[in-house]
């Protein structure tokens, strides 16, 4: 293929789009010098190439990538489309040439500036869907279990198996605002959906009771002669803040048990109980 | 007592306790009604101290019989004194666990009546939890140094980890300040749980659903800087219980002066953190990185250089084995360089099978350069522009927080007085030139 590229692809967001641009490069033997959406599409003086999206043709890269370079380098393909690394078009068409190039062994290259670059895409976002299953906090809202993240990575996807499993005997809603997604479970199945300008529901009454004893207990475990905030921030950075219970600063220091808490004592332990 | 007030306090006596872990054992749900186990742990929160909160971390009551001189529930310390029910406490678990605040529960106890009489109360706990609420998430549970081995062994079905507290570093000092808990009370019970899991192992291999007595293994905690013993005796004694008893982790607590006596620092000192957190990196070496207590201390050099880490310390203590070969040392010898940890070794190897490694290749895997430069090749060549000097060398190892602690006149290598000395490093370094 001549090395210099002369065109842009434009696909429309999706991953299958994406494999469509990969699939018509190599088809038409050229390279792109961007792959972008039609709203990132800026004048310049590269041709622009409307690439159609057939699924057909996405299967068949698809395969390949499985076949030639290995199951695990799919995987990747797949985490890194989910990144939020700004041109993960062109990283994810890179690592894929390279990988029809070298074979299985692409993904040992990790001194390689493309596999190098994806690799740490992709180490941050299943580094902030972890710190997502430990900082994300859920409250009891009728019978279901709701809860809200903004996270920068698409990570509803990775937290839904350690959650369903977690919870398999409960209905529980995540609620991503970033990415405007709501994942929906019930006892045996689950499902994530589109949700635009979703409306978290309102909580019961004795939740305030649970979060302010859960706040006493926060502040009581820490010990006074080791207080350090700039430990606490490396492990918790700031931008998880806002959604934590035991650091709202509304939360009394205590509070008398309602009246519901008392028949609710045991709610949401058997599932028979849920409305 | 409202809940409130049980919690506080509970907490607050709990606090000092640091195995704070929810790793060691994977389990699905599919056995329970609610909750599972994942084999990393996870850390929901971490409190203004910077330590990690997984489990709800209480003590069953706080009423103690004994009178330990260290601890703040001594029977003689006038505190308030609370008690949860089996009950109340499974409940609490329950709630926190449904709202993602806690991987589970972590259950110690002061002794009340008698280690039996406490046992009976914790075991309750934990069987409405798992039998009644069908619980499947992670329970810690401490045994009661002197409980019956009966109750142990059921404490232990129904707990993932079993931990007793050595506390005290040598018998001497037990017999000092802890009177009421013998060497043998402790343990005991230590070598109790070790033969339950390995007999639950060799039944898990006949009996696939076998039940199993604390799946993810035994820890132990020792205070640090409450007694006399050096990091030498520290460092062994843990050796000597991971190779003994098997244990999982063993924990360093810094000592917190909460009470004056003629036997324990005076209230004012402050807690040794430094001292812990030597420790902590020499623990990690012994398990992670093929060190031996030996090759850290020995009976010349009996604490920790505050300056360097240890591992640093060990090299540059052992400059004749640098500069090693990146593309080609194995494995163990490029856990020992400075500034190459088990990952940037583990992805070192993979990567060097596919093609030759160069620094900024190095750079790329994650290798702290800064540090690692001194003691590595590539392809046979020492990192450009870099002159390994005795002064250069060492005032790279040393992290920027022990920097602030060496005394204004920078130039004086006389103020390594503990592990090296000028002439030692000097001999060293200039001689690989």
């Amino acid at each position: 293929m001549p090395d210099r590229p002369t065109v842009i692809y434009c696909y429309d967001g999706t991953l299958e789009g994406l494999l469509c641009c990969i699939f018509e490069s190599y088809e038409r033997k050229e390279q792109p010098a961007d792959i972008v959406t039609a709203d990132r599409l800026q004048l310049s003086f590269y041709k622009v190439r409307e690439i159609e999206t057939d699924p057909a043709k996405a299967k068949r890269v698809e395969a390949g990538i499985r076949q030639k370079m290995s199951a695990e380098s799919w995987d990747t393909v797949w985490l890194g489309w989910h990144s939020c690394h700004p041109e993960r078009e062109l990283l994810l068409y890179r690592f894929v040439r390279l990988g029809m190039r070298h074979g299985r062994q692409v993904l040992s290259m990790l001194a390689d500036d493309t596999v190098s670059a994806l690799t740490k895409a992709v180490r941050y976002l299943t580094r902030e869907a972890h710190q997502y299953k430990q900082f994300v906090r859920f409250s009891a809202a009728g019978g279901v279990l709701t809860a809200e993240i903004e996270p920068k990575n698409d990570v509803l996807f990775l937290m839904a198996p350690h959650f369903c499993d977690r919870y398999r005997n409960n209905a529980f809603l995540i609620y991503d605002k970033t990415h405007r997604e709501l994942l929906l479970h019930r006892p045996g199945q689950w499902a994530i959906f589109p949700a635009e300008d979703y409306i978290m529901p309102d909580v019961r009454e004795d939740e305030q009771f649970y979060r302010a004893l859960w706040k006493r207990f926060y502040d009581a475990i820490a010990v006074e002669g080791r207080i350090s905030e700039r430990r606490r921030m490396n492990h918790m950075p700031k931008r998880y803040w806002n959604h934590l219970t035991e650091l709202d600063p509304r939360l009394p220091e205590r509070m008398e048990r309602p009246e519901s808490a008392e028949k609710g004592e045991r709610a949401l332990l058997l599932p028979s109980e849920q409305e | 007592m409202d809940l409130f007030d049980k919690l506080e306090i509970l907490a607050n006596s709990a606090k000092y306790d640091v195995a704070c872990t929810s790793s060691g054992v994977n389990r699905s749900s599919a056995g329970s009604l609610i909750g599972n186990a994942v084999s990393c742990g996870i850390c929901h929160s971490f409190a203004a101290d910077g330590r990690c909160i997984s489990l709800l971390k209480v003590l069953q009551s706080n009423a103690c019989v004994y009178n330990c001189q260290y601890c703040v529930n001594r029977v003689s310390n006038d505190i308030r004194r609370a008690t949860f029910t089996p009950r109340e406490l499974a409940d609490l678990t329950i709630h926190f666990y449904q709202r993602n605040y806690i991987e589970g529960l972590f259950l110690s106890s002061a002794v009340v009546k008698s280690p039996d009489h406490t046992c009976e109360k914790m075991i309750e706990t934990l069987r409405i939890l798992r039998e009644e609420y069908r619980f499947g998430g992670y329970i810690h549970a401490k045994a009661i140094p002197g409980a019956d081995s009966l109750l142990l062994s059921r404490l232990g079905m129904l707990a993932d980890r079993m931990s007793v507290n050595i506390e005290l570093p040598s018998q001497k000092s037990l017999e000092l300040l802890a009177p009421d808990k013998s060497k043998t009370a402790i343990l005991r019970p230590m070598g109790l749980i070790r033969e339950k899991i390995s007999e639950s192992k060799a039944d898990l291999v006949r009996y696939r659903h076998a039940p199993q007595f604390a799946p993810a293994g035994q820890s132990t905690q020792m205070i640090i800087g409450a007694t006399p013993d050096t990091d030498y005796q520290i460092l062994n004694l843990s050796e000597a219980l991971y190779r003994k008893y098997g244990l999982r982790r063993v924990f360093y607590s810094a000592y917190m002066p909460v009470v004056s006596s003629p036997h324990l620092p005076a209230l004012d000192t402050k807690p040794p953190l430094l001292r812990e957190h030597r420790l902590y990196q020499a623990d990690w070496l012994l398990r992670f990185y093929g060190f031996t207590a030996g090759e850290l201390l020995d009976e010349k050099h009996q604490s920790f250089n505050p300056y360097l880490d240890p591992k640093c310390n060990w090299a540059i203590n052992h400059m004749e084995l640098f500069p090693v070969e990146a593309n080609k040392a194995p494995y163990e010898l490029l856990l020992r360089v400075p500034g190459i940890g088990v990952t940037s070794a583990k992805r070192i190897v993979k990567a060097r099978r596919v093609c030759s490694l160069d620094f900024a290749g190095l750079k790329k895997l994650g290798v702290v350069l800064k540090r690692a430069q001194y003691f590595l090749t590539c392809k046979g060549k020492a990192a450009e522009g870099v002159s390994i000097t005795p002064d250069i060398v060492l005032r790279t190892l040393i992290s920027e927080r022990c920097q602030q602690l060496l005394p204004q006149e920078q130039e004086q290598l006389s103020l390594f007085t503990t592990a090296i000395t000028r002439e030692d490093v000097t001999q060293c370094l200039t001689g690989q030139l």
